[in-house]
Parts: C-alpha cells; sequence; structure tokens
C-alpha cells in the first residue's frame, strides 16, 4: 500500500510540474510538450491507482496468449505492434515528402506540412520509431531465449517500452511545430534528449541485467551486437546533444560545439547512428533469426567474433566522409576515408557469414518466402556496404556529395537491408509471439517480398540516375568556358526521377500494407485457404524422353 | 604534445599496438580446441526448442 | 552452493568485460579524431571581419533551422572550379566559428546559400519565399507565406544571447545588455542604430520586408540570409590561405 501510495504521488508531482511548465512556458512547443508530459503522466497516474488489471486488459486486446512462464513476452508483443504502426507512418510520410519533391503545391502552403518539417519527421520515425522498436523488441526476445532467462526487472522493461513511446511523441510533434536543433538523425531538442538518456540508461539496465542472470555460460553473439549497439548509442547521443538550453521553460538551445568542431561531431554521431543503430543492431537479428529460420547453426561462429570487434573498431572512425573537401581538416577527411574503405571487409565478412548460413539448404530461398526476404536484406545489406565505401573515396565523393545519389545509397541500405531483415523477423515473431501454428499467408509474404523489391529498385535505380545527373550537370563546361546549366535547370530535369522514385515508394507501402493485413489475420486467428509455398510437385508421367524423336533435333 | 608529435606516434607505435591486438584477436579465435567451444556456442540458439515452443 | 556463487560472480565479470572492451574499440576512433580538433591550431585560420550575428540576424537563423533549410540547401562551399564558379569563394572554417550548431547542410536540392547575402534583393527574397515559384518557375521549394504574416516572436533575446555566450560566442556585456533593443533596431529605419553598427560591423540597417510598421519572421529570415557570407572580404587583396 505504501508503494502505491509513493507511486501515486510520484505520478501526481509530475503531472503538477509539466502543467506548471505549461503555463510559464516560453514558447508554444514548449507548452504542447508540457501538456503531453502532464497527459502521459495523467495516464499513468490512472493506471496505477485504478485497481483495474490493465495488463491483462492489454493483452485482452492484443490477443495474447497466457504467460506460460518461462519468457517475459508481453512488452515484445507490444513493441512488434509499434514497430507496423510507426514503420506505416513512417513509410507514408515518406511517400508524402517524395511526392512533395515532384508537385511542390503538396506542401498546402501551410508551416505546418512544408517539406522542411515533414522530412525530420519521415527520417526519425524509419529510424528511431520502426527500427528502434524493432531493436528493443528484438532484443528482448532474443536475450531471453539465448541467456535462459526471464527478463530482469520487468517493470523497467515496460517503462523502457511506453517511455521511448513517448520519446517519439514528442520529437514528432517537436518537428511539426519546428522544435528541433537541426542536426540531422539527432533533431530533438535538449529535454526531449534528456527523457531519451533516461529511457536508454534503463534499457541497458534491463539487457544488461538479464544477461546477468543467464543460465547458459557462454554469451551468444548476437547480444555482443545488441550490446555495443546500446553502448554506443548511448556515447554518441549523449556527446553529440550537448547544449546550452536558452531557458529552462523553453524549447530552445544552442549546440555546445560550433562549425568544423560541431560538424565532426555531427557525423561522427550520424554516421554510427548508421554504424551502431542501423547496423550492429540489426546484424544481431541477423545472426539470430537467420539461423533460427534456416534451422542451422551460423556458417563460422570465429567470423561472427571477428566481424564483430573488426566491425565496431573501424565503423566509429568513417564519419569524416560526410564532411570531404569542406572545411574541415585534410587529415581528417583523409582518415576517414582509408577506414571507410578499410570498412568494407568486415562488412561483406557478415554478409558472407549471413548468406553462408544457408549452406547446404539454398532451396529454402525457393520454398520460404522469410528466407528469401532474408537473403534480399543480406545481399542490399552487401549491395550497400560496398557503395558506401565506394562513395567515401575523395574522387568519387566530389560527384556523389550533395546529391541524390546519396538519398538512394542510403534507402538502399535502409529499405533493403534493415526493412527487409525487420520484415522476416516479424514474420518469424508473430505466429511464436501469438501461440499460432503457422503465419495466416505466407503467399503473402510472397507478395510483399515482390512489391518491397520491385519498389527498392526502382527507388535505387532512380535516385542513382538523378544523382549522377546533378552531380554531372553542376560541373559541365561549354565550349565558351561557362557553366552550361542553372540550378534551376538541374532542378527541373530531376522531376522524371522524383515520380519513378516516389512509385518505388509507393510499391514498398504496399509491401508493408500487406504486412499489416497478414499479422492482423495471423493475431485473429485465421490461416488463409492456399496453396502451399512448396516444390513444383514430382509429375513421373512428364518425366521421361519423348518417345521417337530424337533428344536434340538435327541441324538443318 | 604537438600534433606532429602524436601524428608521429600514431603513424608508428599506435598502428604497432593496434595491428598487434587485431592478429592476437584473430589468433586467440583460431587458437587449436577453441572449435568444439565456438561449434557449441553456435548451436546453442536451438537447445530451447527442446523445451518450449 | 558457494561453488554457484562463485560461478555467478564470474559469469558477471564476463559481460562487465565484454560491455567494457566494446565500450574501449568504440571509443578510439573518436577520441583520436574529434578531440584533436579542439587544440590544433591550424583547424581554424583566423579570418578577418568574423563577428558574433547580431540579434536581429540570429533569430533569423533560428527560424532558418526550425524551418528544416538545412535539409535542401548547403552552406559550404567546396574549392572546385564549378562550385567556386556557381556560389563564390570556397567556405573556409572560420566562417563558420560562430554557428552553434553549424548548418553546413548535406544535400543540394536548393542551391548552396553560403554567400547567398547580398546577391538578391530583398523584394526578391521576399517574394521568393512568399511564392517561390513566382520568381523561379522550375523551383520546388515550399512557400514561406506565413513568415510574413507573424509578428516576430523571437522571446528575450538577452538570454539568447547570454546562452550563446557561454557556449564561447564572444559577445560583450553591453551587447547581451542591448539585445532586446538591437533586435528591433536593426529592422527599423527610423531608429538611431549607431552602437548596433560599432558592435556588429558590416550590419544591415533597414527595414527588409517592406512593411516597415512590423517586426516580422520575415524581415529576420531576409536579414540573415541578406548577411551569409558578407563577412569575409575575399576581394581584399591579399591570400587569407597559406599555400600547402
Amino acid at each position: 500500500m505504501d508503494t502505491l501510495l509513493l507511486k501515486a504521488s510520484g505520478w501526481l508531482a509530475i503531472v503538477f510540474l509539466a502543467f506548471i511548465a505549461m503555463v510559464l512556458a516560453a514558447d508554444a512547443g514548449f507548452a504542447v510538450h508540457m501538456a503531453i508530459i502532464a497527459l502521459a503522466a495523467g495516464i499513468t497516474l490512472w493506471v496505477t491507482i485504478n485497481k483495474a488489471d490493465y495488463a491483462a486488459i492489454g493483452r485482452g486486446i492484443l490477443k495474447a496468449p497466457a504467460d506460460p512462464g518461462t519468457y517475459d513476452d508481453d512488452p515484445i508483443r507490444w513493441g512488434v505492434i509499434a514497430t507496423i504502426f510507426w514503420g506505416i507512418a513512417g513509410l507514408t510520410v515518406g511517400l508524402i515528402i517524395a511526392l512533395q519533391l515532384a508537385f511542390p503545391v503538396l506542401n498546402l502552403n501551410n508551416e505546418f506540412t512544408t517539406f522542411g518539417r515533414l522530412r525530420p519527421l519521415h527520417t526519425s520515425a524509419v529510424i528511431f520509431a520502426f527500427g528502434g522498436n524493432a531493436l528493443i523488441a528484438t532484443s528482448y526476445y532474443v536475450v531471453q531465449r539465448t541467456c535462459r532467462a526471464r527478463l530482469a526487472f520487468p517493470g523497467l522493461a515496460r517503462f523502457v517500452f511506453w517511455g521511448y513511446q513517448l520519446f517519439i511523441v514528442l520529437a514528432a510533434t517537436g518537428y511539426l511545430m519546428g522544435v528541433t536543433q537541426s542536426k540531422e538523425y539527432a533533431e530533438p531538442e535538449w529535454y526531449v534528449d534528456l527523457w531519451l538518456t533516461i529511457v536508454w540508461l534503463c534499457y541497458a539496465a534491463v539487457f544488461i541485467g538479464t544477461i546477468v542472470r543467464r543460465s547458459e555460460p557462454h554469451i551468444y553473439v548476437a547480444n555482443w551486437f545488441y550490446l555495443s549497439f546500446i553502448l554506443t548509442i548511448a556515447m554518441l547521443h549523449v556527446v553529440n546533444g550537448l547544449s546550452m538550453p536558452v531557458s529552462l521553460l523553453g524549447s530552445k538551445s544552442y549546440a555546445a560545439f560550433a562549425g568544423v568542431q560541431d560538424a565532426l561531431t555531427q557525423w561522427w554521431y550520424g554516421h554510427n547512428a548508421v554504424g551502431f543503430f542501423l547496423t550492429a543492431g540489426f546484424l544481431a537479428m541477423m545472426y539470430y533469426f537467420v539461423p533460427k529460420q534456416a534451422e542451422r547453426p551460423v556458417y563460422s561462429y570465429r567470423l561472427s567474433i571477428i566481424h564483430f570487434w573488426s566491425l565496431i573498431f573501424l565503423y566509429i572512425w568513417a564519419g569524416p566522409h560526410h564532411l570531404h573537401y569542406t572545411a574541415l581538416p585534410d587529415w581528417a577527411q583523409t582518415l576517414g576515408m582509408v577506414f571507410s574503405v578499410v570498412l568494407w571487409m568486415p562488412s561483406w565478412g557478415g554478409m558472407i557469414n549471413g548468406l553462408m548460413t544457408l549452406n547446404g539448404a539454398w532451396d529454402k530461398i525457393r520454398t520460404d518466402p522469410i528466407i528469401r526476404m532474408m537473403v534480399l536484406a543480406l545481399a542490399f545489406y552487401g549491395m550497400s556496404t560496398f557503395e558506401g565505401p565506394m562513395m567515401s573515396i575523395k574522387a568519387v565523393n566530389s560527384l556523389s556529395h550533395y546529391t541524390d545519389w546519396t538519398i538512394g545509397h542510403v534507402h538502399s541500405g535502409a529499405l533493403g537491408w534493415n526493412g527487409m531483415i525487420t520484415f522476416a523477423c516479424l514474420y518469424y515473431l508473430v505466429p511464436r509471439l501469438w501461440g499460432k501454428q503457422r503465419l495466416y499467408s505466407l503467399r503473402m509474404v510472397n507478395w510483399h517480398f515482390w512489391l518491397a523489391t520491385l519498389g527498392i529498385v526502382l527507388y535505387a535505380a532512380s535516385m542513382w540516375v538523378a544523382g549522377i545527373m546533378q552531380g554531372l550537370m553542376w560541373r559541365e563546361y561549354g565550349d565558351d568556358g561557362y557553366l552550361v546549366y542553372a540550378f534551376s535547370e538541374v532542378v527541373s530535369a530531376m522531376l522524371p526521377m522524383y515520380l519513378i522514385r516516389a512509385t518505388g515508394g509507393l510499391l514498398y507501402l504496399a509491401g508493408a500494407i500487406v504486412l499489416v493485413y497478414n499479422v492482423w489475420m495471423t493475431i485473429a486467428g485465421k490461416q488463409r485457404d492456399e496453396k502451399p509455398m512448396t516444390e513444383t510437385p514430382h509429375n513421373e508421367e512428364l518425366d521421361k524422353p519423348i518417345v521417337g524423336k530424337p533428344a536434340i533435333a538435327p541441324a538443318e | 604534445m604537438s600534433y606532429e608529435a602524436l601524428r608521429h606516434f600514431a603513424d608508428s607505435w599506435g598502428l604497432l599496438f593496434l595491428g598487434m591486438v587485431f592478429l592476437t584477436m584473430i589468433g586467440w579465435t583460431f587458437r587449436p580446441g577453441s572449435g568444439r567451444k565456438h561449434n557449441e556456442a553456435a548451436h546453442m540458439i536451438f537447445e530451447e526448442d527442446h523445451d518450449d515452443g | 552452493m558457494a561453488g554457484f556463487a562463485e560461478k555467478h560472480k564470474k559469469l558477471e565479470r564476463n559481460v562487465t568485460l565484454l560491455g567494457l572492451a566494446a565500450f574501449v574499440t568504440v571509443a578510439i576512433g573518436g577520441i583520436v579524431e574529434i578531440a584533436p580538433l579542439f587544440w590544433i591550431d591550424n583547424t581554424i585560420e583566423e579570418v578577418e571581419g568574423m563577428r558574433p550575428y547580431t540579434p536581429l540576424e540570429l533569430a533569423g537563423r533560428n527560424i532558418y533551422i526550425r524551418e528544416g533549410c538545412y535539409s535542401c540547401h548547403s552552406q559550404m562551399i567546396r574549392p572546385f572550379r564549378d562550385e567556386v564558379e556557381r556560389y563564390g569563394h570556397y567556405s573556409l572554417a572560420a566562417e563558420s566559428m560562430y554557428d552553434h550548431p553549424f548548418q553546413w547542410g548535406s544535400k543540394r536540392t536548393g542551391p548552396d546559400l553560403a554567400r547567398v547575402g547580398g546577391r538578391y534583393s530583398d523584394e526578391w527574397h521576399v517574394q521568393h519565399l512568399i511564392d517561390p515559384r513566382s520568381v523561379v518557375p522550375e523551383s520546388i521549394m515550399p512557400p514561406y507565406a506565413f513568415l510574413a504574416e507573424k509578428d516576430l516572436n523571437a522571446g528575450d533575446m538577452v538570454k539568447h544571447l547570454t546562452a550563446q555566450k557561454r557556449v564561447g560566442v564572444p559577445y560583450t556585456e553591453e551587447a547581451i545588455a542591448a539585445a532586446n533593443e538591437d533586435l528591433m533596431a536593426q529592422a527599423d529605419p527610423e531608429a538611431v542604430t549607431t552602437d548596433l553598427v560599432e558592435r556588429y560591423p558590416k550590419a544591415q540597417v533597414r527595414d527588409f520586408d517592406g512593411d516597415p510598421d512590423r517586426l516580422t519572421e520575415m524581415d529576420a529570415l531576409v536579414a540573415y540570409l541578406q548577411m551569409i557570407g558578407t563577412l569575409v572580404d575575399f576581394e581584399a587583396g591579399e591570400a587569407q590561405e597559406e599555400p600547402r
């Protein structure tokens, strides 16, 4: 009873403080955010003092099976739903801003819907909301299974989930209101950054606590990748987020560093958000779910260890390749380029390790659409980790930087690698988490696969062409010794490419909607009546030479 | 300490040190007799299948 | 029982060790690359003319950040013939030394703005921001008509300049004390601005948005756009860079 009282008064105090901060706020953005925090704390207060068993109600909504007591899967189920929800939201905003670039009228002449405000909404929604929820959910799943232990600190694990959703809501509403630090992929303002730091430390505590409680002597390699992802993101987030608030009751802050130093800190962060959030974390998913789905151990466990140490060592140096030929000192640029090129090796080591896990079971690519998605993800991982080092070579970068080629590169990694491996893991997880025999439909997984693949191909190809075209047109000189194209002419030349890109995005989104339907029906306990996704049946009748005719027709 | 001196150190001893660390790590991973341990680790994710669905 | 505790302790140490080793491995690169930038002398070559932003320019810059202009416009001219001809002298490190945060950008959906100051008239900027396609038919820029309608509500500029000073921008005590007056004065053709111009050499003092009765967000943004890249005089004879 005492703890209940203590908890309730704590939440009440937060409601009260947030309300006061809202009233005294220096700007509208801060006031709205304090209102959201007061509301969130109020809901938590209600849940705390109300006698109703909200965990059971939540389980009812999600149609979750009863807890057998082995593993703590509730936060993972919530995480799967959140991943899908934010995925659809992020992809939709992506499609909208892609169309805005082709049809500027879609900016709607309204401050809340301009490209400048929606673009961080898209990037954060897909990276941190979709990717982040996928990482948290799968890490909870993997760490329990590989440690044969229930989650340490179950209350904290749930706080991490809801706290992270609050972070997403604060960040997203902030972007729409123009509350931004302008640091790409680290736009949230100081108080949202502080909140994320708290949530992240709790996440680290849950994850490491579970490893400490494990009953397996060995820590499986997937957990190494998750661990390095959690620790490194904490370090990057804190250093890059250092800033001086103008007022403790306002949203605006000024970054601690300026100019060159700020630029390198930002891209040290930015590149390693790719390296540790979108690579190390997702490789952890790869090292668990690919062997599980293929039903065979990882190709070489030794290679995975070398992959781990060399990847995390090399990645952190590569940031300066975002600043080639800028005012950053040359030595830093060269260092960044060299490490980026060397990084190609561990990246491909990891890709080969994942692909070769299928050694001896290659037929699964034909018969199992989930394996097929995983293979495609690894193929795109390989392609973008080849393209990346290539673009970090200064001579190539002089052409590719500032163009849509970078956008294409990012999306072949994000849609191809992160998206596809996440979808494959979701398809793996949903029947297991909801205690179903199988997915509603494997054939719809196949449709999803093809819609997404076609979408990525259109996206990457059009942006590749657009980028190189831009780069070449900007630097083209005529016989008279003058620049041939005005900037505006290059802009109008992009229209067909932007239309193809938007089509690609639409197809990718359509694939994700097929996933939503499939997952929905699976959770509802339905199974689609369909032909199984197996090999073509053997037909003995046809399996013989045609009688009376020679096998090879003689030449006339 | 000047930039030049540090640069010199990084190009020589620093490089040598990190190179040695890298080789030691590879040597350790491939040391004779570790094969069984690694094999066990690689298979451990399938053990749970015996007790839960 | 004692055996179990012993074993458990060892396992705990292992995850700590793993975490520590991973953390050291990822920390090396950042330390070696970033730390020297803060104490190596030749990171930023001093150039003449750089000064902190005036309160109005700073307010305009905050609008530039708020609207996410950096998503599509870089402020970093690379030392290539075509870029120098298209945008002007390549950017120097010193030119962003008071930029908290930097606005170099990473994408040119629109042109570079590192030297846009003084290139177009105020009227052009206002018209272009209200309806980009009325002056550049090929443009795909969003319209920012709402800037002209919103009164500038920059907040207490004394607090802004104080925060800037705390992160290392050399504002004087007088400049901080006069921040709110300076903000109003710079866009007011009637105001006495001798102190303002003395504090901020090359500060442009006039009504920017074509509506002298009001101080709008448009005033601030145009004031900022008109000063970007104008502080360093590249035509002043001497080479600014040492040959490498």
